[in-house]
């Protein structure tokens, strides 16, 4: 092949990927360097932007809406993800591990809830936990079990968030898992059946430990969506607004902050640092979770 | 497969009865919405959360869903329709592109570029709403589709994907053959290349409008013309009139908001039914391949 002729395939290489790239940079790279820029500036009623330093990050830091903001979604991580990644992973271990009847139905009915949008997925479970007339305090009312008010604290007001997301995202995660099942070598599980191990301790000590670069995955995504808590707890503003108050994430936050307070720098800043915390859970759940000396991500 | 049936020794009922249990909670929400879209407001609240009602008023609950503000659903179903299909194609377009490029080519930088790309699957897009929002109001770009496509044509999770599947379905002494014979590059990627990327590309489609079919945050933020907006934003708009009362307080509004959102389920399921073995096509390469 001649020098000229490698010199156009290389350049044909930087075509196919170009298009993307540009808008990469135009939309993703960008908008995040740009968020950073501003949140460095104040806009003054005279005289526009005006460089300020830190001082947004200071007012932040010192801002106890927005601590209270950043609390609650880690708070609320920790009660969403863990349950709904062990639901996950016990579907996606039941349906592959051959014991179970109508396994197709079941794959399709848990991830099936992954299609309704966010939105109308707080509309139907607004009506579940009504107070008065919604249908989880009617079926309690079955068995004479006093209503509960679902969203008395801001404890339980996470709790049923966490119920609705989770039915939202397990099936997501169970199909990842799924997935990653049926990629494993069957060879283990054959040498397993040989030694006479059953379903059960084939699924604990033989596909669990290889599962778990899987399940890594499903815990990075999941920590970046749950920091990002924000449809859910704007809907359910209709029903209780003084559990649902304008910071009850971070993202619903800087929303309010952006368009009710127009303070489109102090905002950038909220999204700035959301952005940088959850690049540091991550990365520390990375570094965690790689101790088992296997590289991960 | 016939290892499989190695150690398929016999079905559990207790196994399946767990798993009955547990997918009752994943069916009981759509089986609600669909038996409260035929009530009548006082069924809805005085009757079974998941059977029928005393009235099967379905039709003229659609009817008022159809009608309600001058038939304004329908807009934001075409918009959403729009969004998605344009939104997704471009971005799956992009992705396989890409992912070709970053797996059959080496050019400068080529590696450096993939890693950022790799590493930005963890920015996080809500973040980046707001900063977007206020770029594209200096551009004029906010209220118009723009606002909402060109943010959607951007899935580093996508590239990612599309490389990984071109990697493995591809062979390098293909492509090799073709340009022996004479073939172009491009015409390689077009009459070769692509109808063996197909799968991942319609993964790649697949989870595009998903997402950008759910995306509320940011047709939230860029439109505020109604005849913009997709149903997410419509229907969060209703159900806070349905909720609030407020002027021209309208009791009958809270089926017209069950049934639209009832109705707004279907495009997707059926989008899902159908193509359900593309899921996991995709998702075990992300997955698995590590």
């Amino acid at each position: 092949m001649s020098n000229s002729s490698l010199k156009s395939t290389k350049r044909t290489g930087l075509f196919f990927v170009l298009p993307f790239f540009l808008l990469f940079i135009a939309l993703l790279i960008f908008p995040l360097i740009y968020s950073g820029y501003i949140s460095l500036y104040h806009k003054g009623l005279v005289g526009g932007n005006k460089f300020v330093g830190f001082e947004n990050y200071v007012k932040m830091i010192h801002d106890p809406l927005w601590l209270s903001s950043v609390i609650r979604v880690a708070l609320y991580f920790l009660l969403q993800v863990p349950l709904m990644l062990i639901i996950a992973t016990f579907c996606a271990l039941a349906i592959d591990s051959g014991k179970l009847r109508f396994p197709k139905f079941f794959r399709i009915a848990i991830f099936i809830p992954y299609a309704v949008p966010a939105v109308i997925g707080a509309i139907i479970w607004s009506y579940f936990y009504g107070y008065n007339y919604g249908f989880l305090n009617t079926v309690l009312g079955y068995f004479h079990i006093g209503k509960v008010n679902f969203f008395a604290t801001q404890l339980s007001s996470l709790n049923s968030i966490s119920a609705l997301v989770t039915w939202e995202f397990a099936g997501y995660n169970m199909i990842i898992l799924y997935a990653a099942l049926k990629g494993l070598s069957t060879e283990l599980y054959e040498a397993a059946a040989v030694d006479g191990a059953g379903a059960i301790k084939t699924a604990i000590r033989i596909k669990l430990p290889q599962l778990y670069p899987a399940i890594f995955l499903t815990l990075i995504f999941s920590i970046i969506g749950s920091f990002q808590l924000f449809t859910e707890p704007l809907q359910f503003q209709n029903l209780a607004p003084t559990t649902f108050n304008d910071q009850y994430s971070p993202n619903v936050y800087a929303y309010n902050v952006a368009f009710k307070g127009q303070q489109l720098n102090y905002a950038a800043t909220i999204s700035f640092s959301l952005g940088l915390i959850i690049a540091i859970v991550a990365t520390a759940a990375t570094l965690i979770g790689s101790r088992k000396g296997e590289k991960l991500i | 497969m016939s290892s499989k049936k190695f150690y398929m020794t016999k079905k559990s009922n207790l196994l399946t009865l767990i798993m009955l249990i547990l997918s009752t909670y994943f069916l009981i929400p759509l089986i609600w919405v669909i038996t409260s879209s035929t009530k009548s407001v006082t069924d809805l609240f005085s009757t079974f959360g998941l059977w029928f009602g005393k009235s099967f008023q379905l039709w003229h609950n659609l009817r008022l869903v159809f009608t309600s503000d001058a038939g304004v659903y329908k807009v934001w179903l075409m918009n959403s329709l729009i969004y998605s299909i344009v939104g997704a194609l471009g971005a799956a377009l992009l992705c396989t592109m890409a992912g070709y490029g970053f797996s059959k080519y080496k050019f400068a930088g080529s590696t450096a570029i993939f890693r950022t790309v790799l590493a930005a699957v963890m920015i996080p897009t809500a973040a980046l709403s707001i900063p977007t929002f206020i770029i594209f109001s200096k551009l004029g770009l906010v209220n118009t589709r723009w606002a909402v496509i060109l943010p959607s044509l951007i899935s580093p999770l996508g590239v990612y994907l599309m490389k990984v599947y071109s990697d493995t379905s591809i062979p390098n002494n293909m492509i090799e053959a073709a340009r022996i014979d004479g073939a172009t590059e491009f015409k390689i990627f077009k009459s070769i290349s692509l109808r063996m990327l197909m799968p991942g590309f319609v993964t790649v489609l697949l989870l595009s409008i998903v997402g950008i079919w759910n995306n509320f945050f940011l047709p939230l933020i860029m439109l505020s013309e109604t005849n913009l907006q997709p149903l997410p934003v419509g229907l969060f708009i209703w159900y806070g009139r349905a909720y609030n009362g407020g002027s021209g307080a309208d009791p009958e509004f809270q089926v017209a908001v069950i049934a639209s959102a009832g109705l707004s389920l279907i495009p997707l399921i059926i989008v899902f039914l159908f193509l359900q073995r593309y899921w996991e096509n995709g998702l075990s390469l992300g997955a698995v391949k590590e």
